[in-house]
């Protein structure tokens, strides 16, 4: 039977792991490669590494980062942040992740989903929506919008059209991060992702706003998600992999049980 | 030594960072003498399976059909796995090895695709080399839209809408359809097995 996954997200930032609440009041939560193995270690399905600086004077470091964190790494692992060409996805395979996430750069120009596809294979190309309830209109999550540049920046575009393109042009996953949840531990935006799930064939991830274990047995149940990200919940001892995919399997969800 | 054939589908790296986990004597190659001359060959895969049809118009297609009459082990990993069928609807242009009969096809629609994620092992075949030690219900790691029916040499079975084909093994003819590298230490006693060989 398919398990629903429970991913551990590594925001970094200059080579550590950093955690902010809604993008700002960002503090050190300690080494990508150290996390991963620990996460890796207590069942965690997957590593996301999203580098949140994604500058072109960094990117040196984020690949060293994701070298450091992929060696015996043997569980999916994606790196997200800056990607903007097939070339500089290709580095980021080179230096051993196994899918890449893309953002901003696919909404700029969506002709990058099809060639990273192409080159590498639907089944590595995630592409991450960050998106936001419309605030105004009868219709708040049909009409929820896709924001870019960490939740600054509004598009215009709705995102059930913009995860239904990404879908036909070969995304293998959707990543979907509630910037009104993100950061909260209130609870991911159920609403939201399961209008998503409904609305294409692929995998969807949900992120944002995951505080306990009922927040990820609500969106894999009535969220319709494929899988749950989630990042500060694991990172200060809240709860870890085991402990949370022991109360997920509990609530009658199917998980992989670390052994 | 293990001969890792690279034809430039999908990356190699987690192949063969699995592989020196385990100390084992492995290259990355794409030269035909180089694949008929080691005692064992991988054939890594992920994408789209037309990228096969570079095997057959650089000789590789035919180095394998050598090496697997000679005696070597193989192990066809994903699409690696698919190739040793006659072919896929993916690209039906495209001719597979042909070492087991039938014909990869798309999951129906109406259930999600790719089929991404953890999934169990079921009806494990107890005489297989490549399953030594593993238990019934072990999760592995899987992402790919089309599958490989179940047949005769089917070795495992997973469960996605109906069975397919996790694992197939005749003699020294071998696939998985997950990714052993991926998948946690289940995925890595696999790999071991086969190093072991």
């Amino acid at each position: 039977m398919l398990t629903k996954r429970i991913i551990a997200c590594l925001d970094v930032r200059d080579g550590r792991v950093v955690k902010g609440v809604q993008f700002v009041d960002i503090i050190d939560a300690g080494d990508p490669a150290e996390l991963a193995h620990r996460h890796a270690a207590a069942g965690a399905d997957e590593i996301v590494l999203l580098d949140i600086t994604a500058t072109h004077e960094g990117r040196g470091t984020l690949l060293d980062t994701v070298h450091r964190t992929a060696h015996e790494l043997f569980i999916p692992f994606t790196v997200g942040g800056g990607i903007r060409t097939a070339d500089d996805a290709a580095a980021v395979f080179d230096a051993g992740a196994d899918k890449v996430s893309i953002n901003s750069a696919a909404i700029a120009r969506p002709e990058l989903i099809d060639e990273i596809g192409q080159s590498f294979g639907a089944q590595a190309v995630i592409v991450a929506i960050d998106a936001r309830r419309a605030t105004r209109g009868n219709e708040p999550i049909a009409n929820a919008e896709v924001y870019v540049s960490g939740g600054r920046k509004p598009t215009g575009r709705k995102v059930i059209d913009w995860a239904r393109e990404a879908e036909q042009r070969g995304a293998g996953e959707i990543l979907l991060t509630s910037m009104d949840t993100d950061g909260t531990r209130n609870g991911f935006d159920c609403e939201l992702t399961a209008m998503v799930s409904d609305a294409v064939q692929i995998p969807v991830i949900a992120s944002g706003g995951a505080g306990n274990a009922e927040h990820f047995t609500d969106v894999l149940n009535g969220g319709r998600a494929d899988a749950a990200l989630a990042a500060s919940i694991f990172h200060f001892g809240v709860t870890d992999s085991r402990a949370l995919k022991t109360a997920l399997r509990d609530a009658g969800i199917p998980v992989r049980l670390p052994c | 030594m293990i001969a890792v054939i690279d034809y430039k589908a999908g990356n190699l790296t987690s192949v063969m960072k699995a592989l020196q986990y385990l100390h084992a004597d492995a290259v990355v190659t794409a030269d035909p003498a180089t694949v008929f001359s080691a005692d064992k060959v991988v054939l890594p895969g992920v994408g789209h399976f037309r990228a096969t049809q570079r095997l057959a118009s650089s000789g590789l297609t035919e180095a394998v059909r050598a090496s697997i009459a000679k005696g070597a082990w193989f192990l066809g990993i994903c699409v690696g796995l698919q190739w040793l069928f006659e072919g896929s609807t993916e690209a039906p242009e495209a001719p597979g090895l042909g070492a087991f009969p039938g014909m990869c096809e798309r999951f129906p629609a109406g259930i999600k695709s790719p089929h991404v994620g953890w999934n169990s092992l079921e009806s494990l075949r107890t005489d297989s080399k490549l399953m030594r030690d593993i238990a019934t219900g072990g999760f592995v790691y899987y992402t790919h839209s089309w599958r490989a029916p179940i047949i005769a040499g089917t070795a495992a079975e997973t469960i996605y809408s109906s069975p397919f084909t996790a694992v197939i093994e005749r003699d020294n003819v071998m696939g998985v359809q997950f990714h052993p590298e991926k998948s946690s230490t289940v995925g890595i006693t696999v790999l071991k097995n086969f190093v072991e060989l």
